[in-house]
């Protein structure tokens, strides 16, 4: 994974550091825009090296609304891609496609190179490979923060009550919330309700974790710990997909900036590339709005 | 005898009272045993209609709906009597006790689903996608995540409602049930004196008061800030 990061400048494409018959073909439909992509392989490349999350292809339409017109990701082991695009482009349905919130109406997806789209996926068993965060926290609010956790663990996982407490506990230590365990969710603050709910997603051991516009329901002071909670799971080697709002986040954090504009991902670059050297208009035109703010 | 005793005479007669209190406190127990398995199981049966409800089967859905608009929308005594009187010509004889049982438990079961499935539907998106999300399946986050938060929001008019009709346990008296009322009409025609009545309404003012309070904390416990 360190090799792409550091040897090529377009590390959206993991193929790009081997010696690979597709190299080619790969870069120029980055050049090109995939903009319809007949991309269906299987994800596991020639060395073995298989992404955690791969998109292809992906088509999603709400009535005669055509919100995804052919998205292609791939998102490397441990890397965080940071998703940009105003509203309406996409890039909230794409996340809740990857773990089938939303049913994709063509296009492929695969966790760690298993297809997860299509018929005969046995989809609870999948969604808790895919962990997810919500811009509204979605905490149940009868349950205290170590039942928000637990709950999955007893009933999906079938663990036992003090293993699943263990467990439970054990994920609210690391978004720093232990002593809140018994905590309602109507006790806490935001940030310490998305910190919970970051925990419940975290208990799974989920190997990817998709991230709603995580920090745009909280008050300004509060975004800071929920961001040290990421860079933290990060720096654990967590694969994280980030729809967000928070460049100076993505600035730092993140190996890739995704820009994405009615339903097609137009730009990805190195953060410093994509907010420095914008090479598409849409993207300039954005990112001028944002900084306007 | 001035008016004052002659009150005092028709509403509170003391013989009259002491003769009848036994009888009339069978009646209570006829009562309390009668509107304690009407709440249990009307409760239980409306949220399972409810549940059943929620899976969004057609055909299911809609039998659901003529249930619970028919039993919402007659008169409980046109149904008690239709049961009462008519079942027996289809060759069906079924005690009074169990008749009034059977068309109360149905029309609260009809009232629970209702109030039950408002609950679901008022559950927000939000959550069953964050149970989803981690894996529970649909009877799962139904069970575990969207029925408690229902329940708590159905629990105000619920309470209200089983009130009601446990109340309505007095509509027994023209079918036979010796419940508190019937027990006390009797009393009132043995004796040509109203005062079993008086103490058949104060049986239930002590009967329903303390549910009406026990509503009035159950809201109070159960009502939680919005997160």
């Amino acid at each position: 994974m360190a090799t792409w990061r550091m040897g090529t400048s377009r590390p959206a494409d993991d193929t790009t550091s081997r010696s690979n018959p597709e190299l080619s073909h790969r870069v120029r439909s980055l050049v090109f825009l995939p903009a319809v992509s007949a991309v269906t392989r299987p994800a596991v490349s020639a060395n073995g090296l298989v992404p955690s999350l791969e998109i292809c292809g992906l088509h999603k339409s709400f009535g005669p609304l055509e919100v995804l017109k052919g998205v292609d990701l791939k998102v490397a082991h441990s890397e965080l891609v940071f998703v940009l695009g105003p509203s309406g482009s996409g890039k909230s349905t794409m996340l809740r496609c990857c773990n089938r919130l939303e049913e994709p109406d063509f296009g492929e997806i695969f966790i760690e190179g298993d297809l997860i789209t299509g018929r005969g996926v046995n989809l609870n068993a999948i969604r808790q490979r895919i962990g997810m965060v919500f811009q509204a926290f979605n905490l149940y609010p009868h349950l205290s923060a170590r039942k928000n956790v637990t709950l999955a663990l007893r009933k999906v996982r079938g663990m036992r009550w003090d293993e699943s407490n263990a467990h439970a506990m054990e994920a609210l230590d690391q978004v720093g919330l232990a002593d809140k365990a018994e905590s309602y969710p109507s006790e806490l603050s935001g940030g310490q309700q998305q910190r919970v709910a970051i925990a419940r997603a975290l208990a799974l051991e989920p190997q990817v974790m998709l991230f709603d516009e995580p920090t745009s329901a909280l008050d300004p002071e509060l975004v800071g710990d929920v961001l040290e909670v990421m860079r933290n799971m990060k720096a654990a080697g967590m694969t994280m997909l980030v729809v967000s709002h928070e460049m100076n986040f993505a600035r730092e954090a993140a190996d890739r900036v995704i820009f994405m504009d009615q339903g097609q991902i137009v730009e990805q670059g190195l953060p410093a590339e994509v907010f420095g050297f914008p090479r598409h208009e849409r993207t300039r035109a954005f990112l001028s709005r944002v900084k306007g703010m | 005898m001035d008016q004052w005793d002659r009150f005092i005479e028709t509403f509170f007669n003391s013989t009259v009272l002491s003769k009848y209190a036994p009888s009339i406190l069978e009646g209570v127990w006829v009562t309390i045993e009668l509107s304690l398995l009407i709440v249990i199981v009307g409760v239980v049966l409306g949220t399972f209609l409810a549940l059943l409800r929620a899976y969004e089967n057609h055909f299911l859905s809609f039998l659901i709906v003529v249930f619970a608009d028919i039993f919402r929308a007659v008169p409980p005594l046109v149904l008690i009597l239709i049961v009462f009187f008519g079942l027996p010509n289809a060759g069906i004889f079924l005690s009074s006790f169990l008749v009034l049982f059977l068309v109360l438990m149905l029309i609260l079961a009809a009232f629970s689903e209702e109030i039950i499935w408002a609950g679901i539907t008022s559950v927000d998106r939000g959550q069953w996608e964050a149970a989803r999300s981690t894996g529970l399946g649909f009877t799962q986050a139904l069970v575990w995540v969207a029925l408690p938060q229902a329940t708590r929001m159905a629990i105000p008019p619920l309470t209200n409602r089983a009130i009601a009709i446990t109340k309505m346990t007095a509509l027994g008296t023209v079918i036979g049930v010796p419940d508190i009322l019937n027990q006390a009409t009797t009393a009132q025609s043995f004796s040509g004196n109203a005062s079993p009545l008086m103490l058949a309404a104060i049986a239930y003012v002590l009967l329903f008061l303390p549910l009406v309070v026990m509503s009035r904390w159950l809201e109070h416990r159960f009502a939680w800030r919005k997160a």
